[in-house]
């Protein structure tokens, strides 16, 4: 277990120092953020200037490598354009990301499970052929132009919903949430199903196939010759079989969704990472750019470090030293 | 049992949800940039600037039209060739209560040019002066080294800070609003970043108070979302409308359009001085020893074969105004002789005819793509026009990151590009796109196709050398248009700025662009 | 009740069928019957090959070249659709987009730019990634904990945000944009490969070559590879959707193509700010494409994991 831990962790620092290094030549390659941000009347001597404040002037293995030093302290450095640190940038950000994150995986669970469960055991019916036909749909249809759709129909024409931004929040152990309030709950509604929608389409997919396997076991013939009723059967033997590998899918695919929120947040105003991520790209925001990516890393490994040790946790025939350190 | 304990439950719910409900905002507004910061003088940029005018004044104010107009200071005038004089306002308090004097104005001063690690500062508006003396709490003379002409200009580009609370201030102390104290019409309460700034009107504003007491300004970057918030009632009001939805914006009853050309005009610059250009080539895509750029024949004919009312009328729906120089109609120093050039494909072949390139040639139009108003749009009707001559042409657009790096390198032929004067008047443009470039004296510092003329150079130079406003306007007058006939740059055309707001709301347009809760009032 | 995967029969008789079934019946020609009982993916597959012959004789289908701007008019910009080009008389049947660009035209040539972009980063990250895969699994020990390790790394990064970075770094331009899709896409590849060529490579064929003494190479493609295939068919289709849908997105985000020659993304981007003005065909028509387009794959992608997908095999 240590040995595991140990490796994985020099493992994941050396991902880590890899990665920024590429993305810090990277961006270093494109160009210049001074002259995108600088204004246009400056003359050679003020872009100079500017040059040298940001630390721009010293060649590239030096920025580096006080930029390497600074992090091994804890310092991501400052955003070119904002002047404050760039991780204090992000995570003031990341509360409204997670959200919506977390917002789509319960549509995706909510809808999914139940609509996957019909489409399992009606697989023939009508009812059935048009889940699934839906879900081919969903997973076809890009994010970008789902969002638009969804912001005409719903704010546009019908009105109910508004169309972009978030709504108001409220302070959780110091951190901000909007899915609490009336305002915010009504605001999350359309981007989290818009950036749900893949995810409910696997979700459906996942428990339709899970339903299908095991609506072929005994247990399920043992419960209906018991004289369960059909709902009893399906509503919380099945589903009880089914759920853990439909949850397990999701939650690895939870990076995934973060990820991709940088379309949904685009097309919905949301002010979350993703935005900040796009924006930072467009001026060359070299300190926020790396400090982003540093931290999605961290957070996949995270999270697929969990799911390794939870596994051998659940499953005894799992050891640790099988799964690739 | 159990539904009467769910049924409790959401009364308490809802209760709880209350005073979130009950939240009505005054005046919400969605626009399409986001300052990079609240610290007034931390970086040059439009947002920035734009936001600071809501908290804090500057000494001279651009009224809608970028005319000069008293600030905080009511009156200046120049007391010799050298120094002038600003008298300050009386009365001005700041929004703690304490008064405004001369010391402010000369911390400002002191402090704008040398805000750490600033992107972009404002010395450029500041560093001419080399002496600053308060002579009484409402009285503040600057002098300069040579005679400066543009000094009430400069002093209309930044805020005044209150010394009081800029002391030993950063850039940070303004984003969580503990320096936000400033003498303007809306006290600071709140920047989240990427969401929402939220102002409170100033009850004691020195201009009278505000109608609007609580104003809430949300970043709306993307063009669609932003207008579909005004249409779906997210917000009153929304600045830069994409021009395909002015049209239905405007026969809808529900809302209405202010509208007001801009200082911003779009040109073409072109590479007058290498004799061997990149992206000049022949018509099969072989480079060419020689770059026709160079001969005003080839420049004229490019100008010539440009339909700029097809491009206003087609692809800006005709909301941009033909060009013929740097700032429309109705600004500062603008010349009554030069009109934007006739269509006329014909004699634009003939000129290339003689200038040697009957069969024409191949050339690459490069631009941004997310800058300004259809910029790759434009981009792609421009090669289709000059196609037509004989100029083989083709496009690449790329984010504005990718594009202004590269420009600066010199690393484009003919390139789509658009200045706004945000100081009002065409010497910012003169000086920094067309004057030759000299990395000394900073002119020409954006001069990306360096075009050089000597007698530009020297009636410009001459002109930021003259105190008298008339002879003043006059040089720089002939500077543009010497600039025009040799056609250092191509004018297009001036963009158009463009708001919606929802019915009953009445706007003051701005040539500047700038959204201003203070331009706002309720229709009587 | 009829279709195949709806009888799971247990598994020794899945042995039994194939045996007494493949002395009549070639495994090709089984796969094409199994394939044929689903009519929508029959469906699918037809509109698939309709889509295909369609770019590849886009120039000889549309009335205009929309990717020269000599053909274009600037004065028969947004046009609806069924009004008339009064030059050459042909009408433009979807109508015109911003620049004058027939829609028709436009969404057939887009097509094909879409559909080659997506096929060729599909194919090139599948040869990158098999090969990373099976090398992988043939070699085992240190090679394979090397490449699995960076196929981790690659499939937790996601695709969007690997081309999102390159794309940013690269430039623009159809080789970047195919770069970064095969970077985006080739660990999905290496992964599938691999699982599938250590369950081969224990079984006795292998072996029997290994004892030949053939050379890595030859035990490698001719032996290893082929029967690697069918899972990869599987995850090919797929993600040839899948790197269509990504440039699309990439071109909403501005980082696609060059502006001159969109590919079906790159209209419906272009098109988008004109959807709340009413001017719906400028958007709407390359969207439609774009989505059968996407479908019919998807459909066909459908059948053939169920067809190949042993697990599901009778």
């Amino acid at each position: 277990m240590l040995v595991f831990i140990i490796r994985r962790t020099f493992q994941s620092a050396a991902v880590l120092l890899l990665m920024s290094l590429l993305v810090f030549i990277g961006v270093y390659a494109i160009g210049n953020p001074v002259d995108i941000l600088i204004s246009p009347e400056a003359t050679p001597q003020e872009y100079a200037d500017a040059v040298k404040a940001l630390g721009l002037d010293r060649p590239m293995w030096e920025q580096y490598g006080v930029f390497f030093i600074n992090a091994l302290k804890g310092d991501l450095g400052n955003s070119f354009v904002f002047n404050e640190p760039a991780l204090k940038l992000i995570v003031q950000r990341m509360p409204a990301t997670l959200e919506l994150a977390f917002g789509a995986m319960f549509i995706a669970v909510i809808l999914g499970i139940p609509l996957g469960m019909i489409a399992g055991i009606k697989s023939e019916s009508i009812t059935g052929r048009a889940i699934m036909s839906g879900s081919i749909l969903g997973f076809s249809l890009p994010t970008f132009w789902v969002g638009l759709m969804l912001i005409m129909l719903f704010a546009v024409i019908l009105g109910w919903l508004p169309a972009s931004g978030r709504g108001a929040c409220v302070d959780v152990w110091g951190v901000p949430v909007s899915f609490l309030t009336l305002d915010g709950l009504s605001h999350i509604i359309l981007p989290a199903f818009n950036l749900g929608l893949f995810k409910l389409s696997l979700t459906i997919r996942l428990t339709r196939a899970g339903t299908r396997e095991n609506l072929q076991f005994d247990y399920v013939k043992f419960a209906r010759a018991k004289g369960l009723s059909n709902f009893r059967v399906i509503g919380v033997h099945v589903l009880k079989n089914i759920l853990i590998p439909v949850v397990t899918v999701l939650g690895l695919e939870l990076g995934n969704v973060i990820a991709f929120a940088v379309v949904t947040e685009t097309v919905f105003a949301w002010p979350g990472m993703g935005k900040l991520i796009i924006d930072s790209i467009g001026v060359l925001d070299r300190p926020v750019i790396v400090a982003y990516l540093l931290i999605t890393v961290v957070m996949f490994i995270l999270i697929n470090f969990t799911v390794d040790i939870l596994y051998s946790i659940l499953d005894p025939r799992v050891r640790l030293g099988d799964i690739k350190a | 049992m159990k539904q009467r304990q769910a049924v409790i439950v959401l009364i308490m719910a809802l209760v709880l949800l209350m005073p979130v409900w009950g939240l009505t905002a005054d005046l919400k507004i969605g626009l399409k940039s986001e300052p990079s910061s609240m610290d007034p003088h931390y970086h040059n940029l439009t947002p920035n600037n734009m936001m600071s005018i809501w908290v804090f004044d500057k000494l001279v104010k651009q009224d809608h039209k970028q005319n000069l107009k008293p600030g905080l200071a009511v009156s200046w005038k120049p007391v010799d060739d050298l120094t002038w004089e600003f008298k300050l306002r009386k009365g001005v308090k700041f929004h703690d209560g304490s008064p405004f004097t001369a010391e402010d104005v000369k911390f400002t001063l002191e402090r704008a040019p040398k805000v750490p690690n600033s992107p972009s500062s404002f010395s450029s508006y500041i560093k001419h002066i080399n002496k600053i003396e308060i002579v009484d709490p409402l009285t503040i003379r600057l002098s300069t080294a040579d005679p400066f002409p543009l000094m009430p200009t400069y002093m209309a580009t930044f805020t005044i800070i209150s010394k009081k609370h800029g002391q030993g201030a950063e850039t940070k102390d303004y984003n969580s609003g503990k320096a936000m104290i400033g003498t303007g019409p809306y006290k600071f309460v709140e920047w989240v970043p990427g969401d929402r700034i939220v102002y409170e009107r100033n009850e004691n504003y020195w201009g009278g108070a505000e109608p609007w007491e609580k104003v809430i300004v949300q970043p709306k970057t993307n063009a669609a979302a932003r207008v579909a918030a005004l249409l779906a009632g997210d917000v009153d009001m929304i600045d830069f409308i994409p021009t395909a939805d002015i049209e239905k914006l405007q026969k809808n009853p529900e809302f209405a359009i202010s509208k007001s050309v801009s200082n911003r005009v779009i040109y073409l610059h072109i590479d007058s001085d290498r004799d061997v250009s990149p992206f000049v080539t022949d018509k099969d895509g072989k480079a060419l020893d020689k770059n026709p750029l160079k001969d005003v024949r080839v420049r004229r004919a490019i100008s010539k074969a440009i339909n700029r009312p097809a491009i206003v009328s087609r692809v800006m729906e005709g909301n941009a105004i033909a060009a013929g120089q740097l700032l429309p109609d109705g600004f500062f120093a603008i010349s009554p002789d030069l009109k934007p050039e006739k269509f006329d494909p014909e004699g634009a072949k003939k000129l290339l005819a003689e200038a040697g390139y009957a069969d024409g040639f191949g050339l690459t139009i490069h631009g941004p793509n997310n800058r300004y108003v259809n910029d790759a749009k434009i981009c792609q009707a421009i090669a289709q026009m000059l196609t037509r001559i004989g100029i083989k042409t083709k496009v690449d657009t790329m984010p504005k990151n990718v594009f202004f790096p590269r420009g600066t390198k010199l690393e484009f032929s003919f390139m789509l590009v658009g200045w706004g004067s945000g100081t009002g008047e065409p010497s910012s443009p003169l000086r920094a796109l067309l004057h030759t470039y000299n990395k000394e004296t900073g002119y020409g510092g954006t001069n990306r196709g360096r075009f050089s003329n000597k007698a530009l150079d020297e009636a410009l130079e001459e002109a930021l050398r003259t105190v008298d406003r008339e002879k003043h306007k006059q040089l720089l007058v002939k500077a543009t248009e010497i600039a025009m006939q040799d056609l250092g740059i191509i004018p297009l055309h001036y963009q158009v700025n463009i708001w919606g707001m929802r019915k009953g709301l009445t706007f003051t347009a701005r040539t500047d662009g700038y959204t201003l809760a203070s331009a706002v009032r309720e229709a009587k | 009740m009829s279709t195949p995967e709806n009888h799971p029969v247990p598994d020794q008789n899945a042995e039994l069928n194939v045996v007494s079934s493949s002395d009549v019946e070639t495994p090709l020609r089984r796969f094409v019957s199994d394939f044929c009982e689903s009519k929508v993916a029959l469906a699918g597959l037809a509109l698939f090959i309709m889509l295909i012959g369609i770019a590849i004789l886009a120039p000889f289908l549309t009335p205009q070249d929309p990717y020269d701007l000599a053909q274009l008019d600037i004065m028969d910009n947004r046009l609806p659709p069924g009004e008339k080009n009064m030059a050459y008389g042909y009408t433009y049947w979807l109508g015109t987009d911003d620049q004058g660009r027939d829609m028709l035209s436009g969404i057939f040539f887009g097509l094909r730019t879409s559909l080659s972009v997506g096929a060729m980063s599909a194919l090139l990250a599948l040869i990158f990634g098999g090969s990373m895969g099976l090398t992988a699994a043939y070699f085992g020990g240190r090679i394979d904990t090397l490449i699995m390790r960076i196929v981790d790394i690659q499939l937790s990064f996601p695709a969007i945000l690997t081309a999102l970075v390159l794309l940013a770094i690269l430039g623009q331009g159809v080789d970047k944009i195919i770069i970064a899709l095969i970077a985006a896409q080739w660990a999905y590849y290496a992964r599938t490969v691999r699982g599938t060529a250590l369950v081969e490579r224990r079984k006795e064929y292998i072996e029997a070559a290994v004892c030949l003494a053939l050379s890595h190479k030859r035990i490698v493609f001719r032996h290893l590879l082929p029967n690697c295939l069918p899972p990869l068919i599987v995850v090919a289709t797929v993600q040839v959707a899948h790197a269509i849908a990504l440039e699309a997105t990439l071109s909403f985000l501005g980082l696609g193509l060059p502006i001159t020659e969109p590919s079906l993304g790159l209209l419906i981007a272009n098109g988008f700010e004109y959807m709340l003005s009413g001017k719906y065909w400028i958007s709407f028509f390359p969207g439609v494409a774009l989505l059968i387009t996407i479908v019919s794959i998807n459909l066909v992608g459908d059948q053939l994991r169920d067809v190949l997908n042993p697990r599901l095999q009778k």
